[in-house]
């Protein structure tokens, strides 16, 4: 049992393997499949693909746009959530599930309007339209996340604070916040992994100035020579931070990701 | 807390997030409507003026159209069927206790959190290139002829690629779902193999229905869009999905108004699923 | 300490109407309890009183000063919920505190106002802990200390005692009762124990089905119910209601005895009757029996008593202590 387990995890890992210890080795090692090791190691792959591509602007494109996005989302969903979860009326449950439903919509149904908007006005490649999108494109996840991780805080308490004399700023600030600490901080890890992932509307309205890592890694995508180590090291570089924060989140994904039919 | 006052509060808290997704969802919507219907072609600005359903004719009738649907059906056929079912196997498999079971769990997870660009391009490289690929010196081994993934079997590459991401996710679902299970009734199965097979079928698989209809819902809807796989490996004109075609006829051919029928053909399609999962989830959400 | 006025008090949820017109007058410094069966409205009637709901109509006054449109917070009446309600995620202390700093009190005023109420409700050696690290009888202090520290005109309590076990329930009821007579502050309960009503409470308000039943102090109530709902409520055993022949004798429609009313004699007398099953509770025995003429009665009698089922004995019912209900159920006194 033990072996088949094992067996299966690392087929699955395999190719996150190979790719993380292809980008150490030389582009001509990278090529030989007998060699798992690599006779000569080196780093230098790394500093090539930081040269040609400037890693690191693309890396702080995402970085903004992940984490801007997701923060933009938090401050609008807090409230919404809250108002859902504690003070719901006939229409809130209707609501939730037309959000729900607006996260469905295929972006290819609003492919073309935008990106004449943002031709139009002069907003391809620029971080802040980028970062709405994006903003836009997860508010119904993360609303839907926060409502589920605030049901399960008792509703009493809030009633108790405002009994205290607590004002609304002070309920959500000193009461509720605190207490769903754990569920915003797994609904601010799952969506920035998504939003670091989003591989359509980042492809379609960035180039260079503003474009994250998926955009980063697609100018890869047409062959040039040997050319493996440096893809590798690319790729490497481009998933390793979100796959350690995926690791940390993979407990809370489930819910997040089922909208609390499965907990 | 039903206040008037606090239920004032609660609607002003909820408006902006509801604005803001109206605007989102009904905006571009109108906007994609309204090109569909027009003569609208970037390269050809002089032509104008109403199309009526000619635009949506021409998209339907494209030599591409056929492949593009069969195509988009395929892949979100056997991306769900392998995911299901393998994800159902594994989600078994690693509900037993064994030793490393968190770390075999973090292995077997991993793949969905490695964005789309990345993976397809490392399976198109170092997995499946004819040449210098794993799977050709994989192949050579056994002796046979390495297969040329993407000039051969374009649309199989792309499934195989989008399901070993989303082969995780399906796992972990029906993982949870498998632990929320009471312990008891596990303990209780712990014998034979038929005593197993007959608490599969009338405990086990009852439980899991939901958790697996999740599945296959949400899957359909991230399936039926799935472009970054197909873009970076350039086999959109091999295996394009409708997503790739309306892509392509608006971005590629400048041919706004049809490739807005096609988006529109899309939204029609995804929304016909997407009723079916806001009624599972609807179901089971109290408020 | 105030006085709470309750006039014409109504509250629907939507179509549901859950408080029918409520007139109440709290007195200042009383012990008032609201009892009634489960969903009569006891807890809506207390958040209502609490701001914590909208009236539908009707008018709250707090000292005469009319609060109907008063939030919770400006009522200035503290609540102590049936789930405690803390805050999990901060330490007795400050949980304690966590009123007077709202009300912008100065860190030595807090300090001062936590560590007396501590000293009062025994919490001194918990202040820094969690209210996840305490036990329930701990907990329940320290909401009753969050209560007191910001000196409220009126403390409202819904239910505080019911997750408590028995013995615990004993030891805080009597707290709480200590803590009235020092505190010499309004208080508002609510409970559906009987023995916590008739224990505690100068006056109690009987609820049915969102109306007020009857307004009297605990004797009045179990000795002059008004009504046989009343009646049938307050008293355990429960009041034994007989109607028919024997009913119409004494001129009603229905007339009830309580257990401890109803006197045991050998088989000789007026009423024949078996026992089914005794209960013995070593102080008090309940018999409940099966009558002929008045079907299944409990009677109560000595901690002592022989009661073996099947036994046949008769029974004598106390002229004086039967009360009398007309067929609308009231009272005919
Ligand atoms: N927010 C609400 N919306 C709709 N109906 C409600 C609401 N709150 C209470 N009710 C209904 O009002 C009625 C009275 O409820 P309430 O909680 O006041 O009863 P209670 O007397 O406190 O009962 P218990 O002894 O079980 O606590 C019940 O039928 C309940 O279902
Ligand atoms: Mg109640």
């Amino acid at each position: 049992m033990t072996l088949v387990a094992w067996t299966i995890g690392i087929l699955m890992f395999w190719p996150i393997l190979w790719t993380f210890l292809t980008s150490f080795k030389t582009e001509q090692d990278a090529v030989l499949m007998s060699q798992l090791f690599s006779t000569g190691w080196t780093f230098e792959n790394f500093g090539i693909v930081q040269e040609r591509s400037d890693y690191l602007r693309f890396a702080m494109n995402s970085v903004i746009i992940a984490f801007g996005s997701t923060l933009l989302c938090l401050l609008f969903a807090i409230p919404a959530a809250w108002s859902m979860a504690f003070s719901p009326s006939k229409r809130t449950k209707d609501t939730l599930l037309w959000m729900l439903s607006t996260k469905m919509m295929p972006p290819v149904g609003a492919l073309l309007p935008i990106y004449l908007i943002f031709k139009e006005y002069r907003l391809i490649d620029q971080h802040i339209p980028v970062l709405i999108i994006m903003f836009m494109l997860n508010l119904p996840l993360v609303v839907w996340m926060l409502f589920t991780y605030f049901k399960e805080i008792p509703v009493d308490i809030l009633e108790a604070a405002r009994m205290d004399g607590a004002g609304i700023w002070q309920e959500l600030s000193r009461v509720l916040a605190p207490m769903a600490l754990p569920g915003i901080a797994s609904t601010f890890l799952l969506n920035v992994i998504l939003a670091w992932n989003e591989a359509f509307w980042t492809l379609k309205l960035t180039d260079v100035h503003a474009a994250p890592l998926t955009v980063f890694i697609a100018s890869y995508s047409s062959p040039e020579g040997l050319f493996w180590a440096k893809l590798s090291a690319a790729s490497t570089m481009a998933i390793a931070p979100i796959l350690i924060l995926g690791w940390f989140s993979q407990t809370q994904l489930v819910r997040g990701l089922t909208f609390g039919a499965v907990k | 807390m039903a206040t008037r006052h606090s239920q004032g509060l609660a609607r002003l808290a909820v408006a902006p997030s509801v604005i803001i997704l109206f605007l989102w969802m009904i905006v571009p919507l109108v906007m994609t409507i309204y090109f569909s219907f027009l003569r609208y072609n970037l390269l050809n600005p002089d032509i104008g003026g109403w199309a009526g359903f000619s635009n949506y004719y021409y998209f339907i009738t494209d030599d591409s159209f056929p492949g593009a649907v069969l195509n988009t059906l395929l892949l979100v056929a056997s991306v769900i069927a392998v995911s299901v079912i393998g994800g159902l196997g594994l989600a078994l498999l690693m509900d037993q206790p064994f030793w490393g079971r968190g770390f075999v769990r973090l292995l077997v997870i991993s793949p969905f959190f490695i964005m789309p660009t990345v993976s397809a391009l490392v399976w198109k490289n170092l997995l499946m290139n004819p040449i210098y690929g794993l799977f050709a010196y994989l192949q050579e081994l056994v002796g046979l002829t390495p297969l040329d993934w993407f000039a051969k079997v374009p649309l199989l590459s792309v499934a195989i690629i989008a399901s070993w991401q989303w082969l995780p996710f399906a796992a972990l679902i029906i993982l949870t779902a498998l632990q929320s299970l009471d312990e008891e009734q596990k303990d209780a199965s712990a014998m034979d193999g038929a005593r197993f097979f007959s608490y599969f079928r009338y405990i086990m698989l009852p439980h899991l229905a939901r958790p697996i209809t999740v599945v296959i819902l949400i899957e359909t809807i991230f399936l039926l869009n799935i472009f970054a796989e197909i873009y970076v490996t350039s086999v959109g004109g091999l295996a394009g999905n409708l997503t790739y075609l309306v892509y392509f006829q608006g971005l590629l051919n400048f041919d706004i108004g049809e490739a807005s029928a096609g988006g529109l053909i899309a939204v029609v399609l995804a929304n016909l699923v997407s009723i079916f999962l806001v009624r599972v989830i609807g179901r089971n959400l109290e408020i | 300490m105030s006085r709470i006025e309750l006039n014409a008090v109504r509250k629907n949820f939507g179509t549901l109407s859950v408080i029918n017109g409520v007139d109440l007058d709290i007195y200042d410094g009383g012990f008032t309890v609201f009892v009634g069966p489960s969903g009569c409205g006891k807890s809506t009637l207390l958040r209502l009183i609490a701001g914590l709901e909208d009236l539908t109509s009707g008018h709250i006054l707090i000292d005469g000063r009319d609060v109907t449109e008063l939030g919770p917070a400006q009522r200035e009446l503290a609540m102590v919920f049936q789930s405690y309600a803390l805050y999990p995620h901060m330490s007795v202390r400050n949980n304690i505190g966590f009123p007077l700093k709202m009300a912008k009190q100065s860190e030595a005023v807090i300090d001062a106002k936590v560590r007396k109420a501590a000293e009062t409700l025994n919490l001194k050696d918990f202040l820094d802990r969690r209210p996840g690290q305490l036990s329930g009888g701990q907990r329940q202090r320290v909401a009753i200390g969050r209560a007191i520290v910001r000196e409220p005109k009126a403390f409202l309590f819904d239910e505080p005692l019911s997750n408590l076990d028995a013995a615990l329930r004993v030891q805080m009821r009597l707290e709480i009762m200590q803590l009235h007579k020092s505190l010499g502050a309004t208080m508002v309960y609510v409970t559906h124990d009987q023995v916590e009503a008739m224990t505690m409470a100068d006056r109690i308000v009987v609820l049915n089905q969102g109306r007020v039943e009857q307004v009297g102090s605990p004797l009045e109530l179990y000795d002059r119910p008004k009504t046989l709902f009343v009646a049938g409520f307050i008293g355990s055993p429960k009041m034994n209601f007989i109607s028919g022949a024997l009913a119409s004798k004494h001129g009603a429609a229905t007339i009830g005895i309580r257990p401890e009313h109803v006197q045991i004699g050998d088989a000789s007398g007026a009423i024949h009757a078996t026992i089914r099953i005794a209960e013995h509770l070593g102080s008090d025995t309940f018999i409940h029996v099966d009558s002929a003429d008045l079907g299944a009665m409990t009677v109560r009698a000595t901690g002592n008593i022989e009661a073996a089922p099947g036994t046949a004995l008769s029974l004598t019912l106390d002229p004086a202590r039967i009360h009398r209900f007309d067929a609308s159920g009231q009272a005919i006194f």
